[in-house]
Parts: C-alpha cells; structure tokens; sequence
C-alpha cells in the first residue's frame, strides 16, 4: 500500500555508517551543527556572567570564579575552539551558497582549511586573551 | 484512515512556496556574527578573571557595550533559528514541537537577560 512508510520512516542521520563512509565534507557539516549546538550552552554561561557582574561583587565573584576555574577554562577554550569553528564552516556555506567551490576537491579542501584555520584562531585566542 | 495514494495526496500542490526566508534570515544573521565575533571575543575575553570594578568600568564604555549587547541579541536569535532545523532533523514525534518552543523561550529569555545585564552595567 502507499502508506505503508508513513510514520515508520528513518530519522536522520540514518545514512551516514550503514550506507555512506564518513568523509570531511560530512563530518565537518555535522561537526558544525554540533558546534553550533554546544555554542548555546556556552552563550548561556556568558548571560550568566553579566547578568552577576551586574547584581553584585558577590555574584560575580562566584560566576566569574567558576568560569575561569580549570574546568571553567577548558569549557572556554573549547568554546572558543566551537565559536570559530562555526564562524569559518558558515563563512564556508555563504561561499557555497554564492554557487562556488562545489566541486569534490575544492569542498574537501575548504573542509581542511576550517579545521586548520579554525584550531589557528583557538591558538590565537588563548594567546591574546 | 485516508483511502488517498501518495501521488493522489501530493499531484496539484506544487513546491511549498514558501521557507526561503528561511535560509536568507540565517544567511543576515550569519553576515552579522562574522564581523561581531571578532570585535566581541577580543573585548569580552580580556575581561575574563578581572576585577568586578573593572569589569563594571569596561563595559560602561559604549563600544564593548554595545558590540556585547549586539553579540547576545543576533547569537541568540540565529540560535533559535539554528537550533529548530536541527530539531525538525532529528527529534522525532512526539516532543518535536515541544523542544522547538523550549528552544525558542529560551533563547528570547537569554537574549533579553543578557542585554538587561549589559544595560544596567553600563547606565
């Protein structure tokens, strides 16, 4: 019958193991929505922290002091690492969207370049800030 | 229980005209995070582990301000915007519309949070 598939089709990502080998331009596309994902934590973290500078010392000084503790640091430094991440891999999609570099070993390449790019910036980052 | 077939069910109804808006909502506020992502990691980093008065003193300038309040406004809305086409990827019925609207009030509470903060802050 015709709706023998309605409500039992596949949720993706459902094609990528089973029927399709990894390869960069997938896994930096999902690495970008992963990025993009754990950056609204991240952002929630930085709300957190003005919304305590703008309360009282107090509260600063516990947000403030759990935001650069170790694990706080690490939470940054990979926050920081998923913020260019996802800058360099959207700048990616609006050169695509412009309907270039679409052929296979451009798009790969640009793949590596916003993975190399982006740990240079994370690099960077830590250095100047 | 529909006797209809799946070609009966979509024959006449053209593409769903509509959805682009979509795309170029995200495709601005892609634009605009490109250029405040910078200017706001490089002013509100450095301010990380620093004093609260100087903190307070920092931000009461208009520049880091501003481009804070800019960075947590279009980041949250580009958030809410991302986030509900990763929902409708992956998140199956039932809960799709719940998370979508969890995503969403929470985006407009953390934006509106932030600027609050950043405001009186500064004023």
């Amino acid at each position: 019958m015709a709706d023998d598939l309605r409500g039992k089709r596949p949720l993706s990502p459902f094609m990528i193991g089973p029927y399709y080998r990894p390869q960069i331009t997938s896994m930096t596309s999902i690495a970008n929505r992963i990025a993009g994902t754990g950056l609204g934590v991240a952002a929630i973290l930085v709300v957190w922290w003005f919304l305590a500078a703008a309360t009282s010392a107090d509260s600063f000084a516990t947000a403030d002091g759990v935001i650069t503790s170790f694990l706080g640091d690490l939470v940054m430094v990979v926050s920081a690492w998923a913020l260019w991440y996802h800058a360099l891999a959207g700048l990616r999609h609006l050169y695509w969207d412009s309907g270039r570099g679409l052929e296979i070993e451009t798009a790969e390449r640009l793949g590596i370049v916003v993975i190399v790019a982006s740990v240079a910036m994370t690099i960077l980052t830590v250095l100047a800030v | 229980m529909s006797y209809l077939t799946d070609l009966k069910r979509a024959t006449g109804h053209g593409s769903a005209r509509e959805g682009t808006h979509r795309h170029w909502t995200m495709t601005k506020s892609s634009v605009a995070l490109l250029l405040l992502t910078p200017l706001f990691v490089f002013t509100f980093g450095p301010m990380l582990g620093r004093p609260h008065l100087e903190v307070i003193v920092y931000f009461s300038q208009p520049f880091p301000a501003i481009v804070a309040a800019l960075m947590i406004m279009t980041g949250f809305m580009h958030f809410k915007n991302g986030i509900q086409v990763v929902i409708e990827d992956y998140v199956d019925q039932p809960g799709r519309e719940w998370a979508i609207i969890l995503t969403t009030v929470l985006s407009y509470a953390a934006a509106a949070a932030g600027v609050f903060a950043i405001a009186k802050i500064a004023l």
